[in-house]
Parts: C-alpha cells; structure tokens; sequence
C-alpha cells in the first residue's frame, strides 16, 4: 500500500525542560478518522501541536504526503495542507463570525465553499455578524471547525471538540465529523471521550506518557473495552 | 471555491447597519460615520474660530499619533522609536525643499520616503523580537538616528534646518498664507487618516488583529506572520515620516527635537489617552495634548509635570482612553 498521508515516527518534543513527547508513532490514511485516546497529560495535544509546528523542540519524522514537515516553520505546515482545531478554539474576539470563517489563507483547492459550510453549520449563518466572543462554546466550537474546512486542507487535526458541551451539541459535531469524513477529509482526533470517539473514528491509538502504547480499530472496541477502562481510568 | 477569499469576501458579507451617506464603504460602521462627520465638521470650520498654525500643528500630531496606532492598536506593537521616522521624515522633508527646491508635496513625500525606508530596515531588525525587546530595539535604532541627526552636516547640528520656503503647490498655489497651507495639510491628515482607515478594515488588517490576539494561532493558519508585521511597521513609519515632513513644512524648521526619545514617548502618550485601537483615539489624544502644551506653556517647565499628572489620572481612571471610555459608555466602536 502507498504511503499513508500522515507518518508519524519517533515524535519526541519538549516544553522548556520537560519532555513530553517519548517517540510517538502514528499513521493515518487518506479519508480515514483516527483518534488518539490518553488521559490527562499523556502528550495527546501535544502530539498535534508537534505536527503543526507549534512546539518549540522537536525530533523525529513527521511526514505529510511524503514531505518531511518536523522542522518546518507553522505557516509552511499550515499551507501544505494541515490544519488544527485547537481545545482552545482560538477564535478571534476582535472579528466576526464571517471575518473569522474568512481569514484563514486558502492553502488549496478542495476546501468547502461557504454555501456548503453554512448548510453544514447553519446556526453561523444566523450569527454572521455576531463577534467571536459573544458566541456560545458550541458556536465557538463549530466556528473553529467551519473555519479550517474553508481552506483546502486535507488533514485536520481536532482537539477535543466535545469538550464542555451540551450532548445536543456533541450529536451535532459527530455528524459534521461524519458528514467531513464523507466529504474526503482526513480527521486525526483527541479525544478523551471513547464513548463518542466511538460513533465517528475508524481507528483509535491510546497514548500514555508521551508515546502510543495500544492501537485498537473500531470493530474491535467493545471487545477491548476490559483494556481501554485500565488505560483511561473510566 | 474558485477565487481566493480576499477577492469573494464582501459579497458575501451581510450587511450591517447602515452606514451614513455611505461612508459604511469607507469601512465605518453608523457611529464612526457620525465622528467622522463630526471631525470634518470641525476641520471645516477650525481655521475660522481657531489660530491656523494651531490646528496644523495638531493635525501633524493626529496623524502621527494614527500611524502609530496602527502599530500598537491593530498588530499590538509598542515602538519606542517612533521619533525616528516623524524627525527623519522632518529633516528630509526640510532639506528638499530648502536645498533641492523640491516643491512642497514633493517634499511632504520625500519625508515619507525616508520614513518607509527607516521603517523597513527598523522593523526587520525589531520584529523579531516581541514585548520589552521590541520596544528597546526600537528605542535603541531612534537614539543611533538621533545621533546621526546630530552628527550629519545636512542637518545643520543643534541648529536645525531653518529658514525651510513653504513654495508653491505643484509650483502653483503660493502656500504662504496659513490659510491655504491648512487647507493642504487638513488634505494630508485626512488622506492618511483615510489610508489608515482603510488598511484596518481590509482582510489584511483582519490578519493583523489575528496577529495581536493570537499570534501562533494567526501561524498556524498559515500565515507569516513576520511578514505582515513588517508591511505594518512601514506602513506606519512611511505615515510617520509624512506627518514630520508636514510639520517641517508648516514651522518651516527640522530640529532634534522631533527625532528625540521625548518625542517617541509622546506620541505613546497621544494614543493613550485617546484610546488605543479605536479609530478617532489617535486624533482626541493629539489634540489634548497639543492643546495642553499650547495653552499651559506659560507654566514652563511644569508642562511636564501636569502631563505627566494628566496621564497617570488617565491611565488610572479611563484605561480606554477618552474616545475608548466614551464608545463604552455609548455602547459603540469608535
């Protein structure tokens, strides 16, 4: 089979002193949704800031479409087409809805339109106008989602979009997972909540201590349930 | 989508509330429309209630204090060395017109010139660093331009260049009389103001308040943001560098005291306590301090002492800034 479009191989990273990242080995193909499961601290966020370029030392082999990116500045990785939805959100107060959707560069051909990202978020239709910051979190969420599918990139990467919301929310962005998925996005997930992780990926690594110690596939979960409740504590 | 967002953008945007005899294209929403109205009303009809020099003088300062704001309003940098490109652009301006016979708006534009240029080459040594840093590298360069200007012969030392010819506009119109020479400059302001204006409210002024919020995240999209910051810098140090030019012009003198740390710090000032990142901030802040100095220079030396008193009260009791606190107040951006 030909290379998968995100290699990642013996990814160590370090925050000032602290190493967080011991060698991190993942794959993810393309049109596949892939999450990383890990408790607190396990080095799940960090894995994906490492693959955007956003921490300051780093190792390894960090491959996109067979481009060498782990010594890359941020905006190169962003315009060779990945994308992060940071656990933050990062959308910006001083602009709009419409100005946020817009600002992203677009990297590529391939990305939603904006007809298409309103029919999938409609409730960002009705807030156009709205600035960042008067938005709810589930809003926040899906803008921050909206706003990188616009781009072109072909791998996003989201970083616990459930968090802190409403179920009716969370049903909302597991279909737009799906509905992306669908769409040919490739979807590299954190996810603390396997319940959920469960409805929308194909395949899950659990990470513990900076590397991944167990890769389960989807079909597999329930009967691996025994091991996931010893890895993740729940 | 086909074309870049840039280009599709506006027609898709929704439209807001209406702007007023449609300077919503100018980017303003309704309240900056009626400010803006206000400001041209006052622009207008200044020069017959009030001592021209005086208003010139304050517009100079207006649109220094707005080119500065678009640094530390709308990227979030704090130049300490603004000085550099308002005295530098003074000189030049100054020198082109005594020494060359420049026409005037040849001269006003050579200063800009200088200014741009200072302003590329300050700004890629500064932006590389972020906070305190940049604010000292900015610093430093301003003193190093100082020393030039004190140093180079063209600058005529601690004298100056005096004696600058006001000429003729586009070697037409005699600018001798104030009155005339106030309808260019309140042109120059407004042009700027405008330019200013427009920049803020563009997609590339969209990625410059990215910037100042959020900067890995602005890198992370896919911007360089480094890139960005410099066209910022020159762009503001190109403006600074015209208001100097003006002011040379108006007093028909270039000396170290526009180039000088005093006048970095004045210009920090202005934006302060007119309110930083608000549009109309810059100008409020200009005109108070400029009226201050004005009208309280028979207390000496203590003008620096009742600014700095001013300041701290400001700083303490509006943090916004006078035109911040008041579009609080009013519940609108200004």
């Amino acid at each position: 089979m030909a290379e998968p479009l995100l290699k990642v191989e013996n990814l160590e990273a370090w925050y000032g002193e602290s190493h967080i990242l011991h060698g991190m080995d993942i794959e993810v193909r393309e049109g596949e949704v892939v999450t990383l499961l890990g408790r607190n601290g396990a080095g799940k966020t960090t894995t994906l800031r490492s693959i955007m370029g956003l921490v300051g030392r780093r190792s390894g082999s960090v491959r996109f479409e067979g481009q060498e990116l782990v010594g890359a500045r941020s905006d190169r990785i962003a315009r060779a087409g990945i994308a992060l939805c940071p656990e933050e959100r990062g959308i910006f107060a001083s602009l709009d809805v419409t100005e946020n959707l817009m600002l992203p560069p677009k990297v590529r051909d391939g990305g939603m339109d904006l007809d298409a990202i309103y029919t999938l978020f409609p409730n960002l239709k009705e807030r156009a106008r709205s600035p960042g910051t008067k938005l709810s979190g589930g809003e926040q969420q899906m803008l921050a989602i909206a706003r990188i599918l616009r781009t072109g990139a072909k791998l996003l990467m989201l970083d616990e979009p459930t968090e802190g919301l409403a179920p009716v929310i969370v049903q909302q962005i597991g279909r737009t997972i799906r509905e992306i998925k669908e769409r040919g996005f490739t979807v590299l997930l954190v996810e603390q909540n396997f319940r959920f992780a469960q409805t929308v990926a194909d395949r899950h690594y659990v990470v513990e201590h900076g590397r991944v110690v167990d890769a389960v596939s989807n079909a597999e979960l329930s009967g691996a349930m025994g091991r996931l409740h010893e890895y993740l504590g729940v | 989508m086909a074309s870049g967002h840039a280009s599709t953008a506006p027609a898709l945007l929704v439209p807001e509330a209406p702007g007023l005899l449609g300077l919503s294209g100018l980017g303003f929403n309704r309240a900056q429309s009626i400010a803006f109205l206000v400001m041209l009303g006052v622009l207008l009809v200044g020069p017959f209630l009030l001592y021209p020099v005086f208003l010139m003088k304050l517009l100079c300062f207006a649109l220094f204090a707005c080119a500065f704001n678009l640094l530390i309003g709308y990227v979030g940098l704090l130049s300490f060395g603004h000085a550099m490109f308002f005295g530098m652009g003074g000189y030049v301006a100054a020198h082109a017109a005594k020494v060359w016979g420049l026409t005037p708006e040849l001269a006003i534009l050579a200063g800009g010139v200088v200014g741009a240029g200072l302003g590329v080459v300050a700004g890629w040594v500064a932006i590389r660093r972020q906070g305190i840093y940049f604010a000292m590298i900015t610093l430093a360069l301003a003193q190093m331009v100082y020393f030039f200007c004190l140093q180079a012969p063209f600058t005529g030392g601690e004298d100056g260049i005096q004696r600058v010819p006001r000429g003729a506009l586009f070697g037409a119109i005699d600018l001798s009389s104030d009155l005339t020479l106030y309808w260019v400059v309140a042109a120059v302001f407004l042009a700027g103001f405008l330019f200013i204006n427009r920049i803020v409210h563009s997609p590339f002024g969209q990625v410059l308040k990215a910037i100042r919020e959020n900067e890995p995240r602005a890198t992370s999209l896919g911007y360089r943001t480094d890139d960005y910051k410099l066209v910022a810098f020159t762009l503001s140090a190109t403006l600074a560098g015209i208001a100097g030019g003006t002011k040379a012009l108006l007093f028909g003198i270039a000396t170290l005291t526009d180039v000088y740390w005093a006048m970095s710090g004045e210009v920090v000032l202005m934006t302060l306590v007119g309110g930083l990142g608000t549009v109309f901030g810059p100008v409020v802040g200009a005109a108070v301090i400029v009226t201050m100095q004005n009208y309280l220079a028979e207390f000496g030396a203590w003008v620096t002492v009742i600014q700095g008193v001013i300041f701290v009260a400001c700083v303490l009791a509006f943090r916004a800034g006078v035109v911040g606190e008041l579009g609080r107040i009013l519940k609108v951006r200004l």
